[in-house]
């Protein structure tokens, strides 16, 4: 569990968040969402430890992340993964380097133990076979999920995914979706999403928050986002004339 | 001035990362081979071509000014040597290399910020100034030296190919010149300045990538800034090291 606490992050003179709580619940697919600048970057990057909040405190489980010793600090960060926007795989190295690295950068293992948890992580995502490709030889959905590989390599208790879907067509947007929420359910994994895809809100939002300018104005799951009344939920989530037909659909 | 301050600060504080321990040493040591071959073999043409040209234009220009003087003739090799040893090699190479592999290392390092690479390793606990940055000062501290010393025999030998078989002065002579004066002292003031000047190509490259925001033209301008902000501290340093080595 992940548990934010009047979080205020300000650049410069620029309010980006104004104070927000919610608790991120493990086992579950916990996701972000909101139109473009209403902070949902900053808010995960806060969560990871990239951004420092101005004011206010995240709690992974019992541990207070920004006033960890360095000890601790590492130790917590052995037990987070992430998958970025754009994977930031490493071009010049192989899947399963990519996949190996933060086992070779940390772990005591030994190179046949790291590799028979790369060719694991491989399978696990349905990369099997692919090791030698260079991330310039696969498709972009095989990008994320060597980026999903890598995240899980070290056994996280803590996973985030910023954007995981943006770039990918509708049917290997549900493959990624899927693949996210079995590792999540599977390994009780406290999985944060960051998402502007309804599909994603649709299929496996467990636990939403909505951030709108710097604040989150709505919480719940997949199932009461179709029944909300919140306006600015609705306006959001609801766009598409096709969305709005299958709400008005859902409530008769 | 404000920014130069900024700046400043934080390139100094940075150095506090750089020097942190890093993961696994491994990894570490085959990323300093990379760059000792990177820095090392992948700049050794450039640095040919310019100190033969170099060498053979310090001979022309020596013969040049000399003829009908009532200096030696042997005189020419022992200033080629001298110029070599002492400013062309070092100078030159590194001018060259603050152009090639600093704007080379800053484009890969801001490469790697705008991908979010550096955010990927710090997520996973990586120290990344450390793991990124040291490898290449050290891999510069070991290759930049071994160039300017290449640097500075294949300016001896474009001397003696632009002025003995072109018939300018006798084999003799250069080779007497060569042989005359030699301060060993010069040999060390050249390979101090070529280490100066790699930490100072290498650390301000490594910078200007390392804190690139924004996109593609940030990117290039910090590549910009990486080649003319190192070839300007080359030249003061280059300046600060004469003083400081040859005076007292």
């Amino acid at each position: 569990m992940i548990r934010i606490e009047n979080i205020h992050k300000s650049f410069d003179d620029v309010q980006v968040l104004k104070g927000m709580d919610f608790e991120f619940d493990a086992g579950k697919t916990n996701l972000i969402i909101g139109r473009s600048g209403a902070g949902k970057t900053v808010l995960l990057k806060i969560l990871v430890g990239l951004f420092k909040p101005t004011d206010g405190k995240v709690w992974y489980d019992t541990r207070d992340f920004f006033d960890l010793s360095k000890e601790d600090l590492r130790a917590l960060r052995m037990e987070v993964g992430m998958l970025f926007q754009g994977n930031a795989l490493f071009d010049s190295m192989t899947v399963a380097e990519n996949v190996r690295f933060p086992l070779d950068m940390f772990s005591k293992m030994t190179l046949k133990e790291k590799n028979h948890r790369v060719n694991e992580c491989l399978e696990r995502v349905q990369l099997n076979g692919s090791n030698d490709k260079y991330p310039s030889e696969i498709s972009g959905g095989m990008q994320k999920r060597v980026g999903i590989a890598r995240a899980i390599v070290y056994k996280p208790k803590y996973l985030f995914c910023d954007e995981p879907n943006s770039g990918l067509d509708p049917k290997t947007s549900i493959t990624i979706d899927d693949l996210i929420k079995e590792i999540t359910e599977a390994d009780n994994i406290t999985t944060v999403i960051n998402t502007h895809d309804m599909n994603s809100v649709m299929e496996i939002g467990e636990n939403i928050c909505f951030l709108d300018k710097g604040k989150i104005v709505w919480k719940g799951n997949r199932h009461e986002v179709m029944t909300s009344e919140n306006e600015n939920l609705n306006s959001f989530i609801f766009a598409s004339p096709f969305l709005q037909r299958l709400k008005a659909k859902a409530k008769k | 001035m404000k920014s130069l301050f900024i700046h400043l600060g934080r390139y100094v504080m940075w150095h506090k990362n750089i020097y942190k321990k890093t993961g696994n040493f491994s990894m570490f040591y085959k990323e300093v081979v990379r760059q000792v071959y990177d820095i090392g073999v992948g700049s050794l043409l450039i640095v040919f071509i310019i100190s033969i040209f170099i060498g053979a234009v310090t001979a022309q220009q020596m013969y040049y000014q000399l003829t009908g003087t009532s200096i030696p003739a042997y005189y020419i090799g022992y200033i080629v040597r001298d110029m070599a040893i002492i400013e062309l090699a070092a100078t030159f190479t590194c001018l060259v290399l603050a152009g090639k592999v600093g704007s080379n290392l800053a484009a890969e390092i801001g490469g790697m910020r705008q991908k979010e690479h550096i955010d990927a390793m710090e997520i996973m606990g990586v120290n990344t100034a450390s793991y990124l940055v040291l490898p290449k000062i050290i891999g510069g501290l070991i290759a930049i030296p071994i160039l300017v010393f290449i640097a500075a025999i294949v300016n001896i030998a474009g001397g003696y190919l632009a002025s003995v078989p072109t018939g300018l002065f006798t084999n003799f002579d250069y080779v007497k010149g060569l042989r005359s004066f030699f301060n060993e002292y010069n040999v060390l003031m050249m390979f101090v300045k070529s280490v100066v000047f790699a930490y100072i190509i290498i650390t301000v490259s490594c910078y200007q990538g390392y804190f690139v925001k924004g996109g593609n033209i940030e990117l290039g301008q910090a590549s910009t800034r990486a080649v003319v902000y190192s070839c300007v501290l080359v030249l003061v340093s280059d300046y600060v090291v004469a003083i400081l080595l040859t005076t007292g």
